[in-house]
């Protein structure tokens, strides 16, 4: 009985998530390692999606390229929740508002690196266009493509790219490590 | 020189680098997560280029996508040939980009604006 019980209730938050998804237009939930073929099969999955609705070529090419940066942010930067663990995950949640596109994505890092992160995303968000367009090409010729095989331009492509702020945040899970949470915001009508 | 012609995947870019027919085009997506990897014998190819460079070498660069460690490679790439430039030929960068989207015609002007060497912009159609 106590099986037939749960097995009820998990069809019933089965549904909830369905309808949750539904009502606010999410169209792609996941949480899991974030490997380059992941990245590959999310960006394509939305490419097509994208492709059969009507939004213009402009917006559907900004979404995927967001996505892309984001994605491979996680693969690059997150840590692991804990010493035994060694992949790289994530969620990535992107949903569609009447206005906007938001693509979401989330992962563990390490306390010590925050103040850092955060400093980078203030910076970013204290720009305008121009701004952004500068400081990503001093970083493009000063900086050098790091092991991880990052540039360095992630944050600054996104908010150049999407023209909206970044909004993030930091939820502190453990004395070692907290959850970053990134939303970029796309615009539909420029 | 050997001809280099890659094909392009769902992450990296068609690729031809051929000396004899004039011809040098990167075209397609450009979003590996290892860049070095698929640029190295690219950039060592551009290294035996200069060395013996065309009189006229028009470079065309036609990305539907790049993801931002691609933009570093692709500026390490344009400053060999600035450095042909500065050696006394001619080489002309041909950025073509969707006439809807200005983010990747606007790549194409931060590129020129970093780099020393004659940028023409041309719009294409689906």
């Amino acid at each position: 009985m106590e099986n037939s019980h749960e097995n009820h209730s998990f069809l019933d938050f089965a549904y909830q998530l369905y309808r949750t998804m539904k009502t606010n237009e999410i169209s792609l939930v996941y949480e899991g390692e974030v490997t380059q073929d992941i990245t590959k099969t999310f960006t394509s999955l939305t490419e097509k999606s994208l492709a059969k609705s009507e939004e213009s070529n402009a917006v559907q090419r900004k979404v995927f390229n967001v996505m892309v940066e984001c994605l491979q942010n996680i693969s690059k930067h997150a840590d692991a929740l804990s010493e035994e663990e060694d992949e790289r995950r994530g969620i990535v949640m992107v949903s569609k508002g009447d206005d906007c596109y938001n693509i979401i994505t989330g992962n563990v890092i390490k306390n010590g690196k925050i103040p850092g992160l955060k400093e980078n995303l203030e910076q970013v968000n204290s720009l305008d266009k121009k701004g952004l367009s500068d400081l990503y090409k001093k970083q493009m010729k000063e900086g050098r493509i790091s092991d991880k095989g990052g540039a360095g331009l992630g944050l600054i492509d996104i908010a150049k790219k999407t023209g909206s702020e970044l909004s993030y945040q930091f939820k502190k899970i453990s004395d070692e490590v907290s959850f970053f949470i990134l939303t970029s915001t796309i615009r539909r009508n420029n | 020189m050997e001809v280099i012609n890659i094909q392009g995947t769902d992450d990296t870019p068609n690729v031809i680098l051929d000396k004899n027919n004039n011809k040098f085009e990167i075209s397609g997506r450009s979003l590996p997560e290892d860049v070095n990897m698929f640029y190295e014998p690219i950039m060592d190819w551009i290294d035996g280029y200069a060395e013996a460079p065309n009189e006229k070498t028009e470079f065309n660069f036609k990305l539907e996508y790049f993801n931002t460690a691609s933009s570093k490679i692709i500026l390490d790439i344009l400053l060999k040939f600035e450095e042909i430039v500065e050696s006394g030929h001619d080489v002309k960068i041909k950025w073509h980009y969707h006439e809807e989207e200005e983010d990747m015609l606007e790549a194409g002007e931060e590129y020129a604006d970093i780099v020393e060497i004659p940028f023409e912009y041309e719009a294409y159609t689906d």
